[in-house]
């Protein structure tokens, strides 16, 4: 996509350029975990750098070195020729580097401006501080195009501004290097391009940008080199241009990867889980879900796309029961559940109702527990456990070895405690415990956050598997490739309300992506430019009213129209 | 896996933590003894006799460490479930007067056993319900727990002022007690059963109410690691929002684990009420209440450690008062400021000797690879050596990985015995003499916190 161009001329100039960033031999190790063995990368002023690696593969560890969290046992750091010492992330400061994090180092009740000088004050009085900061905002603004309203107040701001205004702060402290953490987890397809043409302005001012990424798309689509690491070590290093995602895929997990599970056509069955204008206002009066309907049959599965925080987290916790409905119906394997008529998760659980949370260090396990007492957190009421007040621990340990034996998870120890599990393993586990007991309905939040690729490509087998196996299943995932890669229909929410609908077979990126970010709400019948031509009959078709439902349903879909 | 949240074992955090704190408290108190020109060992010594000189001070000290026990139980259970409970000053005061109450009632129609069991009952009925109250508008009005039940403290005390001013007062006694109880409702000192097996024990409040201590103590355990609702009780106070998740409703977590604390607060009553004064008397609780809170803090919240810091406390006591009376410069209220020196330093303090510790640890451990190195490679510090302590590390972690006493498995296993570690150590200070200079251990390695017959070995080979 981009060309390598502005690198190889710089290298092959002959004068030998200092790179921006050199680092050499760096090691470090966390006791006896091995975080980082001897690794060496250059990186070239002015281009943008990619780093790619599975969980734990020893990025985030190296950037924390770099950034001053953490110093190496050994090795060296040079900048921009010269060997620096970083010991705190104010060293990095000063020599240059700035880092924005995964999660924003933002205040919220701040302002901008506020946020971009904080740290930064220049003075004991905030007033000249303000007027220094406003100049300087605008001279950014001026050569970088990152324009972002000064005095307004950051929890205002969507996401992929509170990131440019992270940016920015790293850009007022004078920084040439910049590093981004997983970027784009939080970002629309929109927004993560708009973060792209970004990068590209700073690049070509001289900026230099590392990114850190598990995801292949975007190293593909805006780096100039690549360096692939596994296990603490560099595997690979690449020029973009020079090479693919398979590539990339294949050395990063060091075997060959499918990048979507096979699968056969759905078999819908009965329809299990019917949801009819349902409804949550929260405490202070938001409405978090706004007249929901949908209906998942047995046997095939209903992903639900959208950016985080529109509503599919509350969604999850009405269907499992934590929370009641405020407004409408959940018919669910025959029972209505209302407001009046709440039904608690342990209810839930009997009826035949399985969750897997999206938040499995909050919710899906108890991190304080060893394992085996987290693989029975919702069933330590199940007779399998003994009968009377107390739990047969033996059965109990047992039960939890099964699970880990059938799910792979390692290693393979009901007694070690849950937190020390990797990510992947703890949600291997938890899919087990809900998967254990066939539910007649599953409900996954993010099956695959923070897991490594080869544990994914093991869960989405198993959440396929429980479809064939005729369970009705619910996909919440913010990662469109998952949606795509397993959903048999696919809705999308935005702020608490299903704005569109689709086939699996039938969606597509692009057109998911502007439904996430609600691009085209005042107008659904004019489909946006360069729509494939597959969906653009459907979208035509579709009622002609302002935020009407779009996409077809499969036929035997009985869903009310929207008021 | 030493990674960085939690470098030391288990074992070191749960024992050598607290006898760090404890050995501080001594020497602040030590030093506070020199301040008014006494020897502090003296006193260190008389507190130990007559802590545990004698049947007579072992007596006392387990006597009060049967109601450490039981508040610092309280206070754990509550603890496990996310609650604070510091009632438990009130609750055993509402717990001894059920107690009272069954005595002056039923004392003359009931026998021994039925008495004791009833005053047992009424005493954790009493302080349950005392601590229901606080637990009911937490769970329903969320009223935080920790001012309810700060205030039912006080509302205890004024309540038993006024039931024995205005009903159990004896007519026309100027005291402020009820009535002697009838022999029935006296719990079995332990004094008199060992005499009637033939051991001579001289006379102490200490009664089988102590047995039913150490029996709660295995109760609790039970209840909270091998049942249900123990299960449900700790997932809600570890993980509020798992909790939820699986079906745990909190509310009830909240009224059931306020009702056993209370319960178990209540047993205090008990132990004073039935097994020491035998009336119903004031201020009996006398702050073991609120040494529950240190208790609890110092054994960790485990039944076990709550035994041994209640012996512990108990000694306090028991010593702390035969040191007023054996040396007279040192004053009750002396002995009350080293009791504060150790709940402060056992309790707010329970977490400052941590990093100390994980840096001795982390000491030993370099000592401990440096060992490894020079099993695995006796030869390679004469090839390199200009990075000798890199080169160690590495091949020490390269050797350690599949070597056994690994301190995650360490950690799996409750209690291991610290003595092995000890013989490792000898082993490891063996192995570094026999190495040649050019192979010194990692450079932070020497400095020694071990016996004298070690630390004069060492300045010959350095």
């Amino acid at each position: 996509m981009t060309a390598p161009a502005p690198s190889t001329s710089t290298e092959t100039a002959g004068g030998e350029p200092a790179p921006a960033v050199e680092l050499i031999d760096i090691d470090k190790s966390f006791g006896a975990v091995h975080a980082n063995r001897d690794v060496s990368i250059r990186i070239a002023k002015g281009t943008i750098h990619g780093i790619v690696g599975e969980n734990g593969a020893g990025k985030s560890t190296l950037m924390s070195i770099l950034y001053g969290f953490y110093e190496a046992d050994r090795g060296a750091i040079r900048v921009n020729g010269r060997p620096v010492r970083i010991r705190s992330s104010k060293d990095a400061i000063a020599a240059g580097i700035g880092m924005v994090h995964q999660h924003f180092m933002l205040v919220d009740t701040f302002s901008v401006i506020e946020n971009v000088m904080l740290g930064a004050e220049s003075g004991m009085l905030i007033q000249g501080g303000i007027k220094k900061a406003r100049a300087e905002m605008q001279r950014l603004e001026r050569d970088y195009g990152l324009s972002v309203d000064p005095d307004a107040v950051i929890g205002d701001l969507p996401v992929g501004e509170q990131q440019r205004v992270e940016i920015l702060k790293a850009l007022y402290r004078n920084c040439e290097i910049l590093i981004l953490d997983e970027p784009t987890g939080v970002l629309t397809p929109q927004e993560t391009d708009q973060l792209f043409q970004i990068l590209k302005a700073l690049k070509e001012r001289g900026v230099t940008v590392i990114l850190i990424t598990h995801k292949l798309r975007e190293i593909m689509a805006i780096t100039d080199t690549v360096t692939v690491m596994r296990h603490g070590a560099v595997v690979a290093e690449r020029k973009t241009a020079e090479t693919d995602r398979e590539e990339l895929a294949v050395l990063m997990v060091g075997r060959k990867v499918r990048m979507a599970p096979d699968r056969a056509r759905a078999r819908p069955g009965e329809v299990a889980l019917g949801v009819a204008h349902l409804g949550l206002t929260d405490a202070f009066g938001v409405k978090r879900l706004d007249d929901i309907n949908f209906s998942i049959r047995a046997g095939e599965i209903l992903g639900v796309a959208g950016v985080s925080g529109n509503g599919q987290s509350e969604l999850l916790e009405v269907l499992s029961g934590i929370r009641p409905p405020t407004t409408g119906v959940m018919h669910m394997l025959g029972r209505d559940v209302t407001a009046d008529k709440p039904c608690s998760p342990k209810r839930m659980r009997r009826l035949g109702v399985a969750h897997v949370p999206e938040d499995r260090h909050r919710l899906g396990l108890v991190t304080g527990f060893p394992a085996w007492e987290s693989a029975i957190l919702g069933y330590q009421r199940d007779r399998a456990y003994g009968f009377g007040p107390i739990i047969n621990t033996a059965a109990a340990a047992r039960d939890c070895g099964k699970m880990m034996e059938a799910f792979d998870v390692r290693p393979q120890e009901p007694n070690l405690g849950s937190a020390k599990f990797s990510g992947g393993n703890q949600q291997k586990l938890i899919l087990a415990r809900e998967m254990a007991r066939m539910p007649k309905i599953l409900l996954v939040g993010q099956p695959t956050r923070g897991v490594d690729i080869g544990a994914i490509e093991f869960i989405h087998r198993q959440i396929v598997a429980m479809r064939d196996e005729g369970t009705a299943v619910l996909l919440v995932s913010v990662e469109l490739d998952e949606i795509l890669a397993l959903s048999d229909r696919i809705i999308v929410m935005f702020q608490g309300r299903i704005v569109g609908e689709t086939t699996g077979d039938r969606a597509d990126e692009r057109q998911l992506g502007l439904w996430m970010a609600n691009a085209h709400a005042d107008g659904p019948e004019a489909p946006p430019p360069g729509l494939p031509p597959l969906l653009a009959p459907e979208l035509s078709s579709r009622s002609g009213k302002p935020g009407g439902r779009p996409g077809a349903l499969p036929p035997g879909m009985k869903i009310r129209p929207r008021k | 896996m030493n990674a960085t949240p939690a470098p030391m074992p288990r074992w070191l955090e749960i024992f050598g933590l607290p006898l760090v704190n404890l050995l501080m408290a001594m020497i602040v108190s030590g030093l506070i003894v020199l301040a008014i020109g006494e020897n502090p060992f003296a006193a260190i010594g008389a507190m130990a006799a007559g802590a545990f000189g004698d049947l007579y001070g072992i007596g006392y000290t387990l006597y009060y460490a049967t109601n450490f026990i039981f508040t610092g139980l309280a206070v754990a259970i509550a603890f496990h479930a996310g609650l604070f409970n510091i009632g438990g000053e009130g609750q055993a005061y509402i717990g001894g007067l059920g107690a009272g109450l069954m005595a002056l009632l039923f004392d003359h129609s009931l026998t021994m056993w039925p008495m004791l069991a009833l005053g047992l009952v009424a005493s954790a009925v009493f302080g349950a319900a005392w601590a229901f109250v606080p637990a009911y508008l937490q769970a329903k009005r969320g009223s935080h727990i920790v001012i309810t039940t700060i205030m039912f403290n006080f509302l205890a005390a004024a309540l038993m002022v006024y039931l024995l001013v205005n009903v159990f007062r004896v007519p026309g006694s100027m005291e402020v007690v009820s009535r002697d109880f009838e022999a029935s409702a006296g719990v079995p000192y332990v004094h008199a059963l060992l005499t009637a097996i033939g051991i001579e024990m001289p006379q102490t409040p200490l009664n089988l109410a102590f047995l039913w201590a150490l029996i709660c103590c295995g109760l609790v355990w039970v209840y909270l690691w091998r049942s249900r609702g123990g299960y449900e009780l700790r997932t809600a106070g570890l993980a509020p929002k798992a909790a939820q998740y699986a079906g745990i409703s909190p509310n009830r977590v909240t009224i059931e684990a306020m009702l056993i604390s209370g319960a178990l607060a209540g047993f205090l009553g008990f132990n004073e009420i039935m097994g020491n004064h035998r009336q119903i008397v004031l201020d009996f609780v006398a702050g073991a209440g609120f040494t529950g809170i240190a208790v609890a803090l110092m054994g960790r919240n485990h039944p076990f450690g709550i035994i041994l810091a209640s012996v512990l406390f108990g000694a306090l006591f028991q010593g702390g008062s035969e040191v007023a009376f054996e040396i007279p410069t040192i004053t009750r209220d002396m002995i009350v400021v080293m009791q504060g020196l150790v709940i402060l330093f056992s309790g707010a303090l329970a977490y400052v000797n941590r990093p100390l510790l994980e840096k001795l640890w982390k000491l030993y451990q370099a000592r401990k690879n440096a060992k490894a190195a020079a099993v695995v490679a006796p030869v390679s510090p004469a090839a390199a050596p200009d990075a000798p302590v890199a080169l160690a590390e590495e091949t020490a972690t390269l050797a350690a990985t599949p070597a056994a006493p690994e301190p995650e498995a360490l950690e799996t296993t409750p209690m291991p015995k610290p003595a092995p570690v000890e013989e490792v150590l000898e082993v490891v200070e063996a192995e570094i003499v026999t190495m040649g200079p050019g192979a010194e251990p990692p450079p932070a390695a020497p400095r020694r916190k071990r016996g004298p017959k070690k630390s004069k070995r060492k300045p010959g080979e350095v």
